[in-house]
């Protein structure tokens, strides 16, 4: 039995690779945060042109966090636990970080659990609205079976 | 010694394969192909000034929706006056937004130009304010965004399929979208959050 030609077996490995490499985002940013965003329906829509958005995140800290910090909600910017005052300047960072021709479509995607009360969200909203980052996106999963 | 004609043994290639599978396997592992997705709004400008101005509307004009503290829905406009479930909301919206029976106590329709379309009548200036407590659930709030962003679309898609005859995703970006927006353009509010449900 003649044996089976196996050189053109890196090619195709390499395409594979190649193909991952290309979709590959190295997650940045460790979320600290227990958060189980929304569901929605069919208003959910997807994010593109992930170089414009930043992410906040708000929710109760994970079991790690817990016995320092308790179960209260806290947002966290970056790698750091903030209090709202810290949205502007992480805004103000942020946008810096972006090109010049990008910066009005700049997006701020709110990933926020279920369970936060509007309180905290409505602060981080106006911190929001004065830094002038009035795009954003309520985070959620979207549920294709729900109407 | 030989001279010349010795022949370049060729590079032995078999571990290739391996080295790549390797890499291929560190790549899907580290792929986090989340997509991120979610409900884009745009948040009002930021006016010191204004924050005590409340905009002067007419009252059937409005359309407010109240989320209180205990998570439960109230809607008031002029034709109702109410807690509902959050079932019913789309539809309420729907009515109120398009008022398709010319209702005086619901929005009115006036002569609004949208531009490369032309002046059709219109309930321009309708508002639907949003109210949440600060103790509202996120969850409900979000669906309550959704299920108006729902009737919208749903309102959006109508219009389309009667002007230009096809849904609001098929139409033209550039030239027909912005027209069928124009016409059901979103008017939600968010206003400062209050301590409803308290003494007030």
């Amino acid at each position: 039995m003649p044996e089976l030609n196996t050189s053109s077996l890196p090619d195709l490995i390499f395409t594979v690779l190649f193909f991952f490499m290309m979709v590959t985002s190295m997650r940045d940013v460790t979320v600290n945060l227990e958060i189980k965003t929304p569901v929605g329906g069919s208003e959910i829509e997807k994010l593109e042109r992930k170089s414009l958005v930043s992410h906040i995140y708000i929710g109760p800290p994970s079991k790690d966090y817990r016995a320092t910090l308790g179960s209260a909600p806290r947002i966290q910017l970056n790698e750091f636990f903030a209090t709202p005052d810290a949205v502007r300047d992480f805004v103000h960072a942020e946008r810096e970080s972006m090109f010049e021709k990008d910066k009005p479509f700049m997006k701020m995607s709110l990933k926020i659990d279920q369970n936060v009360h509007m309180g905290i969200v409505t602060d981080v909203k106006q911190e929001l609205r004065k830094a002038k980052a009035q795009n954003v996106v309520y985070s959620a999963t979207k549920d294709d079976k729900r109407k | 010694m030989g001279k010349g004609k010795r022949k370049v043994p060729g590079l032995n290639q078999s571990s290739t394969a391996d080295i790549s599978f390797i890499l291929l396997i560190f790549f899907l592992v580290t792929t986090s192909m989340d997509t991120d997705s979610g409900l884009p709004r745009r948040l009002p400008d930021w006016n010191p000034d204004e924050i005590e101005q409340e905009v002067k509307v007419k009252e059937r004009n409005v359309m407010t929706v109240q989320v209180n503290k205990f998570n439960e829905i109230h809607v008031k406009n002029g034709v109702i006056n109410r807690s509902i479930d959050i079932s019913e909301l789309k539809e309420i919206a729907k009515y109120f937004i398009a008022n398709p029976d010319n209702n005086p106590d619901l929005p009115a329709f006036e002569d609004y130009e949208i531009e490369g379309y032309g002046v059709v009548q219109t309930t321009v200036k309708h508002v639907i304010a949003l109210q949440t407590d600060r103790d509202t659930n996120y969850d409900v709030y979000f669906q309550v965004q959704h299920e108006l962003t729902k009737a919208y679309s749903e309102l959006r898609d109508e219009w389309a399929q009667k002007t230009f005859g096809k849904k609001y995703a098929q139409c033209d970006e550039k030239t027909e979208q912005p027209v069928v927006r124009g016409y059901y353009s979103n008017k939600i509010s968010e206003s400062e959050p209050r301590q409803y449900g308290t003494a007030q």
